[in-house]
């Protein structure tokens, strides 16, 4: 199952650091993406187009999970050189994880 | 309870117009918000003021002003927004104009400035973000712009300006400065401030909590985004508040948008630092409470830190680019021999760059080769870009991508090139008290 089936996403940046919230679609969907999206396999997620680290942070008030990745916008929004600057579609590299 | 509704009107420079008139018409505001300013838009504004002393603002402000300012003033909404940019003196004095145009004698804009701080970093050399320091950039820095608070915005709105525009401001103020104005919030209640700067959060990329940036179809579908309405704030004096659209505009809110807007461009929720206050957004809830109706509540606040974020831009290199396509069979195949003539030609020619990308876009141009898919796309665009010292260098680039039309492998097509100066933006944090605010007030 790949995580688009039970949450959506958004990107933010900042400088060279890209936020990536992960939403539960259902409550009961937060204890698996608790589970099985780890900040450690976002990381290997994202190894190729990050430099890490990974940090992640729990709302389950609103079952949220915030993953905050550094190095991930090829040196910065205002002079990468990547067709996607802003790193606006990483939220659908995330969606892709298979859990 | 007192309540005021606060709309916003764009979530970002380039945005449409027309859901901010709709706003203003059927939103039964108070306050009308444009929240205009990317991280890179001062220092692009300010190189346009060293050529103009009277620009330098917001290139759609008077477009915007135009559609507004009259419907405004008829239903007693106020209006504030940092399309100041580089120069809101300048900004306030066309708007002046603009009301007197239309006939809306009295009308008062104020402009806050203050913001730029490069005499201040000039003289006192920072650390920035990018590891280098103001002084190690020289005369490559073009502005420096600390993101302020609500103070001056809330000292120009009880002066009684019917428009306040700012330059660099913190995004969330904006929408905050009218709610203290109104509920009198003390500017050391750090869990009003909280859930203000909340409030603010989630309006200020306007449409992006309405439906916006949403749609994903079959599984998350939103209707007539091509109406898209623009979102209004029902904000109680307790700080709880409900976000909401005009009725019938395109566009949806419920829990999910909220949601998605509240993380956005947020690292750890507990602690969103702002000029006024540090918000915690860990602890919120939304609930939805009715069709397009989601009450937002939990938001609090920690005492500030007293240093403000600080942007400097600064003339950092030049990028030049080139594309091409081709399809059909093998059309990979002849993206892949095309870059890698590209890249023997650039080595060939002596094109000195710092930093170069070969992609094949549909290929591998945003996430890299290992997400891949099966199956060939049934056609490629190829893109290479470089960074160079030099805007001659940097044109050399997309010559070469071009030259592949009568040198390069069959059947390329839409060639396209480019070169410009890369502007880049780094951050430093000063003491606010190096920041010295002043309003003035100007009366159509």
């Amino acid at each position: 199952m790949r995580l688009r089936e039970i949450a959506h996403s958004r990107t933010g940046d900042k400088g060279n650091i890209s936020n990536i919230s992960v939403i539960a679609f259902e409550p009961k969907g937060y204890p698996l993406l608790i589970e099985r999206v780890t900040a450690e396999r976002v990381a290997a997620h994202f190894a190729a187009i990050a430099t890490g680290p990974v940090r992640r942070y729990e709302l389950p008030n609103v079952g949220a999970l915030n993953f905050v990745i550094e190095g991930a916008l090829g040196g910065g929004v205002t002079r990468a050189l990547t067709l996607d600057a802003h790193g606006k579609s990483l939220s659908s590299l995330m969606l892709d994880l298979e859990i | 309870m007192k309540t005021i509704r606060v709309g916003s009107g764009a979530g970002y420079s380039g945005d449409r117009i027309e859901p901010a008139v709709e706003l203003a018409e059927k939103g039964g505001l108070d306050y009308l918000v444009f929240e205009c300013l990317a991280e890179r838009t001062i220092a692009l504004a300010q190189q346009v003021k060293i050529k103009d002393p009277d620009a330098g603002y917001d290139p759609l402000l008077a477009a915007r002003m135009r559609a507004v300012l009259a419907v405004c003033a008829k239903n007693k909404v106020k209006i504030v927004t940092n399309m100041g940019a580089a120069n809101p003196a300048a900004a306030a004095e066309a708007t002046r104009a603009i009301a007197g145009e239309l006939g809306l004698k009295g009308l008062k804009v104020a402009a806050v400035t203050g913001d730029d701080v490069f005499a201040f970093l000039h003289d006192h050399d920072v650390a920035l973000d990018n590891g280098k320091t103001i002084a190690a950039l020289g005369n490559s820095v073009i502005s420096a712009n600390a993101y302020i608070g609500v103070a001056p915005i809330v000292e120009a709105l009880k002066s009684g300006a019917d428009v306040v525009i700012t330059g660099r401001a913190a995004d969330p103020a904006i929408f905050m400065a009218p709610l203290i104005v109104e509920f009198g919030w003390a500017l050391d209640n750090w869990t009003m401030l909280g859930r203000g700067v909340l409030v603010g959060h989630l309006l200020e990329c306007a449409g992006q909590v309405t439906g916006g940036y949403f749609a994903d179809p079959g599984l998350k579908d939103v209707v007539d985004l091509a109406r898209l309405g623009f979102p209004i704030g029902e904000v109680s004096e307790d700080g709880e508040f409900v976000v909401t659209k005009v009725a019938g505009s395109g566009g949806t809110v419920t829990a999910r948008t909220v949601k998605e807007q509240l993380l956005y461009e947020i690292h750890d929720p507990k602690a969103y630092l702002q000029p006024d206050v540090i918000a915690d957004f860990s602890e919120v809830r939304v609930e939805e409470i009715g069709p397009d109706r989601v009450r937002v509540n939990g938001g609090k606040g920690a005492p500030k830190t007293g240093l403000l974020k600080t942007s400097v831009g600064y003339v950092d290199s030049y990028v030049g680019e080139g594309q091409i396509s081709y399809a059909g069979p093998n059309a990979i195949a002849r993206g892949r021999l095309a870059l890698e003539i590209v890249r023997e030609r650039l080595a060939l020619t002596g094109v000195r760059t710092t930093e170069t990308r070969f992609d094949l876009i549909g290929v591998d141009s945003l996430h890299g080769e290992a997400r891949t898919r099966d199956g060939d796309p049934y056609e490629v665009r190829l893109r290479v870009v470089g960074r160079t010292d030099s805007l001659a260098e940097a044109r050399r680039i997309g010559e070469e991508v071009e030259t592949l039309y009568t040198n390069g492998p069959a059947a390329g097509g839409g060639a396209w090139k480019s070169a410009r100066q890369v502007v880049a933006v780094a951050s430093a944090l000063i003491s606010e008290t190096a920041v010295r605010t002043a309003v003035t007030m100007v009366e159509a």
